[in-house]
């Protein structure tokens, strides 16, 4: 198929970007996206132009690493996938597809698509985790026996790739979808007991230092999450906040 | 050639690391402060070993090229960690995870390193759940096992088919809490370029920083390699697209030998490759083969009708299908070790039964599958004459529960539906067995430099199992790095900071500069990938599956003549002194040239056949790969010496004391 491709341009942090229309010619349905944008690449590069930054890794949707919004929605118009598993039997011949890069306050950009997402690195350093140092000694492994239901529930909540799609869906470029998954999962665990509450206020605060908006309660996130990450773990952390507050203020 | 000292303690295999640990040399916790440990890498090995060694007091500085160490990848890795919990009550201690490795290697491991593996197992999943990783559990609130791939007993933990991920949000969580302490200092969008050696120690690299492009000069006491395995070097493989050499290349140029570089594991459940195109192969668990028939048609007339889509996979009778793996393998069917299971496709598809438009697919069928669980499901739900369709419905809903979410990315994949129409399946690279040779200590040959996880080559011999990749990169991480890396650095408690105006750092820099400038200042006419694409077809074709004396030496003078044409033709864009992903392909291709020919002439040296690596000159009459203990019951530890063509031959021959020798056999 035939398609255009109206891309995000911009050579680094500080300069103005500005959109630019490619086109791609006889692109196979079976393509990936990201081999898509290995195509027009391999031509920018033969062309002796600047190949179009993004990032990318894994290619199986695990890693978190890519992270394009296409067509208005992070990861483009398939649900469950991230933009590396979708795939070009989503669009029609003669396309028009529009790619941009994350757009929050809280993730600058570095070039083109490419943006900075330390700042979630930075929320769980401030609190994302069990404080206990490697040991030969610990405890069996089963000596705490964990209902199935909570064990579920915690890796339902674990499984986020912390790739952003849920700011990047938000109005309010929220990270509360992130934020509330690792909150849930520890604080579903009986490992994460003895600090439940200093780490939901100290990741709260990580978040709103970083310049992360309020939740919307449009459950954008939700639905854009290629991991189906459950807009219950916000209001579990909200709970867990509130209650935080009370006794620890 | 000369023989290598691995330093394997004295003692019987059971004290061996008890006995260790108590006699080697250990810096005291006030001394810790002033020494500095260079960790490359953040995944399991990288990341367990930058948490641990941060946990004791040293000085961290870790380096990933990811934007963010949780990318490290060990999180694609999906079907469980194993260890010898016993949890099952069925016979499983340390000695058998320690004789089932050792076998399933095709005894080409170091039996001491393999036995400490088995030990400090069990501590890993007590560790991770003491993290807060959420393993499956059953009912009861206990955790779960199930078994894998060439053993008797259920000794695999796991998270869904996410168990790499958890595993390895469990050690950046470790790390997060590090560096929020100060002590892990997080270098992101960094790649090492180069290691620094003083006085023939490590004591530093070159990274530079993929943001700004800028070189940087990073001293420290130790350098820590934890940088995965080398599968790129086939282009196409299971590994990451960012997964690369250069690391350990970096450390094998300046002195660390590169030991059976050879042993690369080949696994039989990928999705086939579906044209030129392709970034990236990808992986289906091997659980899929407890349930799925492999076959391709009997008739060379049906394989052409197939291709030319002028029947379907379900049009073939019964009768004039080939289940290979069943008609050769009687004993083990479609459960034969990775190794097996990978040659027998090949071996149909060179005949020319390959099932797609590449001629290089095979089917994994569910259909028997699914009417086996319909029926039994029919029957404890008291259907009586069940029509085939309503079998079929039900046993459709059984297969889902068990590998829905496999399905799904299949079906998103390829979109087929494997409920309705046979996968298709092909082998593909995905581990690398060999890696920077160490010592017991997990010491390279250069002192002061250190390789943890798929890095180095120290456990699975010629062909790892299933699950045990997730164990050894948190083993070497967590529990045996921590303590070895003390016998080293407790001589260094005076000598303080390390200068990086030392002559040392300033010639590296140099030189790294004057690489990354030939690159861009090359203006060739072909991309990186034009030569990478070229690398791979040679490695696949001639060194991949099947190797053999004449398609060796082929590949090494064709993979000399790429090197030469990528360095007079390779056209890299842009700077060095930006954001600029086409340099770093650029240099990581580089270095997998390099290594290609030395992957090429370890495998004309090795002229047996041994788990991963089949030569056709050694097999046996039925075409099996035939081993040769008298002749090479040892590692092959390559010595850099300006060229990997001339590189020279150490050897560490492996001792087998408390496991007989044996031929393995599944029929």
């Amino acid at each position: 198929m035939n398609l255009t491709l109206k891309i995000w341009r911009q050579k680094d942090a500080k300069a103005a970007g500005a959109i630019e229309t490619y086109q791609v010619s006889e692109i196979s349905e079976h393509m990936s996206f990201l081999e898509m944008m290995d195509v027009l690449n391999e031509r920018l590069i033969t062309e002796g132009k600047d190949p179009v930054a993004f990032d990318h890794d894994c290619r199986e949707g695990i890693c978190g690493m890519c992270s394009m919004y296409i067509n208005g929605e992070p990861h483009g118009p398939d649900r469950g996938v991230t933009t590396c598993q979708l795939h070009m039997r989503k669009f029609k011949d003669g396309d028009t597809i529009h790619i941009e890069p994350w757009r929050a306050q809280a993730f600058p950009i570095i070039k083109d698509l490419v943006v900075d997402r330390t700042a979630f690195d930075r929320i769980i350093q401030a609190g994302g985790y069990v404080s206990v140092n490697t040991s030969g000694n610990s405890q069996d492994a089963n000596a705490i026996p964990i209902p199935k239901e909570d064990a579920d529930n915690a890796f339902d909540a674990a499984t986020c790739i912390g790739c952003g799609a849920c700011v990047a869906a938000c109005k309010n470029s929220s990270a509360m979808l992130f934020v509330s998954a690792k909150v849930s999962q520890l604080a579903l665990l009986p490992q994460g007991q003895v600090e439940r509450k200093d780490r939901v206020l100290n990741m709260v605060d990580q978040m709103d230092a970083e310049g992360f908006g309020n939740c919307s309660n449009t459950g954008a996130c939700e639905i854009e999450c290629p991991k189906g990450i459950s807009l219950e773990n916000i209001a579990r952390m909200n709970r867990e906040f509130i209650s935080a507050s009370i006794s620890k203020g | 050639m000369s023989t290598l000292d691995s330093k394997i303690p004295d003692g019987p295999i059971k004290d061996k690391w008890t006995n260790h640990k108590n006699h080697i040399n250990v810096v005291n916790p006030a001394n810790k402060r002033s020494i500095d440990i260079i960790v490359v890498g953040s995944g399991l090995a990288g990341g367990a070993a930058a948490a641990s060694l941060a946990e004791l007091g040293y000085n961290v500085k870790c380096f990933c090229f990811q934007d963010s160490p949780r990318r490290a990848h060990s999180i694609a890795a999906q079907g469980g960690i194993n260890a010898a919990k016993n949890y099952q009550n069925d016979g499983d201690s340390t000695y058998r995870l320690f004789y089932d490795t050792v076998k399933g290697g095709d005894y080409r491991a170091r039996e001491a390193n393999v036995y400490r593996l088995a030990e400090v197992s069990a501590n890993i999943i007590d560790q991770c759940v003491a993290q807060g990783v959420p393993f499956a559990r059953e009912y009861g609130g206990l955790l779960d096992n199930r078994s894998f791939g060439g053993v008797l007993v259920s000794r695999t933990f796991y998270a869904k088919g996410q168990t790499g991920q958890q595993l390895l949000l469990g050690a950046y969580s470790a790390m997060s809490r590090q560096i929020n302490k100060g002590k892990i200092k997080m270098y992101n969008r960094h790649e090492m370029l180069e290691l620094v050696l003083v006085n023939g120690e490590a004591r530093g690299i070159i990274a530079r920083n993929l943001i700004t492009g800028e070189l940087e000069r990073h001293p420290a006491h130790a350098v820590v390699l934890g940088t995965g395995g080398y599968g790129n070097v086939f282009y196409l493989s299971t590994n990451a697209m960012g997964s690369n050499v250069t690391a350990a290349w970096r450390a094998h140029r300046k002195g660390a030998y590169f030991a059976n570089p050879c042993y690369t594991q080949i696994h039989p459940t990928c999705i086939p490759r579906s044209g030129d195109y392709q970034s990236k192969l990808t992986l289906m668990s091997e659980s899929l083969r407890n349930d799925g028939r492999i076959w391709v048609p009997r008739k060379i007339e049906d394989v052409e009708a197939i291709r030319s889509k002028k029947i379907k996979p379900r049009d073939i009778k019964e009768e004039d299908r080939d289940y290979y793996l069943e008609r050769r393998y009687p004993a083990f069917g479609n459960l034969v070790p990775r190794d097996v299971a990978s040659r027998a496709a090949k071996e149909r598809c060179d005949a020319g039964y390959g099932v797609n438009e590449t001629g290089e697919a095979v089917y994994l069928d569910f259909a028997s599958a699914i009417m086996r669980y319909g029926r039994e499901k029919a029957n404890t739900s008291h259907i009586e004459n069940p029509s085939d369709e309503v079998v079929r419905a039900l046993g459709e809903k059984v297969v889902e529960a068990k590998y829905g979410n496999l399905f799904q990315m299949y079906e998103k994949i390829t979109d087929d539906n494997p409920y309705k129409t046979p996968m298709m399946i092909y082998p593909a690279v995905h581990y690398t067995m060999g890696g920077l040779w160490v010592d017991y200590n997990l010491m390279t040959t250069i002192p002061g430099c250190f390789a943890a996880g798929e890095a180095n080559f120290s456990d699975h011999g010629a062909n790892r199992l299933g699950a045990s990749a997730l164990m050894q990169g948190l083993a070497d991480g967590y529990f045996v790095l921590p303590y070895t890396i003390g016998d080293f650095l407790s001589k260094d408690i005076r000598t303080g900071k390390i200068s990086t105006d030392l002559p040392e750092f300033e010639a590296a820099e140099k030189e790294t500069k004057a690489r990354l400038d030939a690159l861009i200042n090359n203006k060739g006419t072909k991309s990186v990938d034009h030569f990478h694409k070229q690398l791979g077809k040679v490695m696949w074709d001639k060194v991949g599956m099947a190797r053999n004396e004449t398609g060796l030496k082929e590949a090494i003078s064709e993979i000399r003549k790429i090197r030469e044409e990528f360095h007079k033709d390779v056209f890299v864009p842009g700077t060095t002194n930006s954001f600029n992903p086409e340099l770093e392909k650029a240099t990581r291709v580089a270095d997998f040239l390099e290594l290609g020919e030395l992957f090429a002439c370890d495998a004309l040296n090795r002229s047996e056949s041994c788990g991963g690596h089949f030569r056709e000159e050694s097999q046996t009459p039925e075409g099996e790969a035939l081993r040769d203990d008298e002749n090479f019951a040892f590692v092959s530890a390559w010595e850099w010496t300006g060229d990997p063509g001339t590189a020279n031959l150490h050897r560490e021959d492996l001792a087998f004391k408390d496991i007989e020798l044996k031929q393995r056999s599944y029929k």
